[in-house]
């Protein structure tokens, strides 16, 4: 007869290598731009670091690999445990606040692997990211084990470990340059390459400066809005996106006048007018869409941003696209 | 201006506090400090409703309605009529 408990009770640890392959480079530069979104998963359960012993730290992590591979590659010189929880390949952060890196799963994940018998201590540390969606008296209650929030960043854990301490700065969340522009390859994927696409119907209807116009405007949106961020003006993302899509329309609502002397004074005010009106609203709209990508924006402000401005945008696209009609239709 | 961050959801009633400091360890934006015993708001304005402090908070001392704020999720989710809080992130 089979011992059903001899079946269960071995834990499997896997183990793991600090250093990053050419193939994990690979894998981070695919996740960036968006290539098989979803896909980039490390398997659930627990992995040694090092030579861990059962006192060695435990450090709980996403099954996203850029979120694993920069706890591993922070972790180095030391010796410890990866407990890897099932976040469907989403980072830490997302998952928090979908509530798959969450209380259910870290105490689920501790019992399948029976950590309880790997490790003599009862103490998890677990991102600060992930607590949006864990409740540490929650996980102490259910598993026995105490949670200990580890600084924001992987790469602070080494001054951590020093004293158990982060400083009040390993606590705060940034967003710096690096980050944003990590950010942008995904979207030149996802809104620049459809676009392109809409530039080239464009300019079929309204010849290359129609088309260069759209072009500009999204590109704006989608690479120059999260580079000037901090420093664009009013605290909105829509206005902020408003300012940019204005300037970026100048230089387009002044070639009018300069490309089409001849014209009448209203003709000329006109065209000039589509290019203010719809290209800002274009930027605008993908400026308010970053809001999700950013690291500060809270759900109601965003909601509140949304009422007030998408019908603006919604006017002022549409101003735009019906005096283009009419002055096509003049021509 | 008109700042739509302004005001955010974040309630905190220090009578329930039992100073644990959990909300100041939590917090990404150190919207907490501690003022002696006790939690305080430092910086309200900051709040990004992420919801780590309430689920963090033991005595039930901080109410917020926390939720991903992300306008392409809430734009989806009006358009198909689905839970918002499925992101694609």
């Amino acid at each position: 007869m089979i011992d059903l408990a001899s079946i269960s009770a071995l834990p499997r640890i896997i183990p793991i290598k600090p250093r990053l392959t050419f193939r994990n480079h690979w894998d981070h530069i695919l996740a960036r731009i968006g290539v098989r979104r979803g896909n980039h998963r490390v398997d659930p359960g627990l992995y040694a670091l090092g030579n861990p012993t059962p006192e060695s730290p435990v450090f709980v992590s996403a099954n996203y690999t850029l979120s694993f591979d920069a706890l591993r590659s922070a972790l180095e010189r030391i010796d410890g445990y990866i407990l890897v929880l099932d976040t469907k390949g989403i980072n830490v952060w997302c998952a928090a606040g979908k509530g798959t890196f969450s209380t259910d799963e870290v105490a689920l994940r501790v019992m399948i692997t029976h950590l309880g018998e790997v490790v003599t201590h009862r103490k998890l540390i677990l991102p600060q990211l992930g607590a949006p969606g864990v409740a540490a008296h929650e996980v102490k209650k259910r598993t026995g084990f105490w949670v200990e929030y580890g600084p924001v960043l992987a790469k602070d854990l080494p001054e951590y470990l020093k004293n158990h301490q982060a400083t009040p700065e390993m606590r705060q969340v940034r967003f710096p340059m690096r980050n944003r522009l990590e950010l942008i390859p995904v979207d030149v994927v996802n809104i620049l390459m459809p676009s392109l696409l809409v530039a080239a119907l464009l300019y079929i209807l309204g010849g290359w400066v129609t088309s260069a116009a759209a072009a500009t405007a999204v590109f704006a949106g989608i690479v120059l809005f999260p580079i000037l961020l901090p420093w664009l003006p009013t605290h909105n993302f829509s206005t902020k996106g408003f300012f940019l899509g204005i300037l970026c329309a100048i230089p387009f609502a002044l070639s009018v006048v300069f490309r089409h002397p001849e014209w009448t004074w209203w003709r000329q005010a006109g065209q000039a007018l589509e290019f203010l009106l719809a290209m800002p609203a274009v930027t605008a709209f993908i400026a308010l869409n970053f809001t999700g990508s950013s690291t500060f924006t809270s759900r109601s402000g965003v909601r509140r941003e949304m009422f007030a401005y998408i019908p603006a945008m919604a006017w002022t696209f549409g101003t735009g696209m019906i005096l283009a009609i009419l002055f096509a239709i003049i021509r | 201006m008109f700042n739509a961050y302004e005001v955010n959801t974040l309630v905190y009633d220090p009578g329930l506090c039992n100073g644990c400091a959990k909300c100041v360890e939590v917090c990404p934006h150190a919207v907490f400090k501690m003022d002696g015993r006790l939690a305080e708001l430092d910086n309200p304005q900051a709040c990004m409703e992420c919801g780590a402090c309430q689920l963090n908070c033991v005595t039930g001392a901080i109410k917020v309605e926390s939720g991903v704020g992300c306008a392409a999720a809430m734009i989806r989710a009006a358009l198909t009529g689905k839970n918002e809080a499925t992101c694609d992130c």
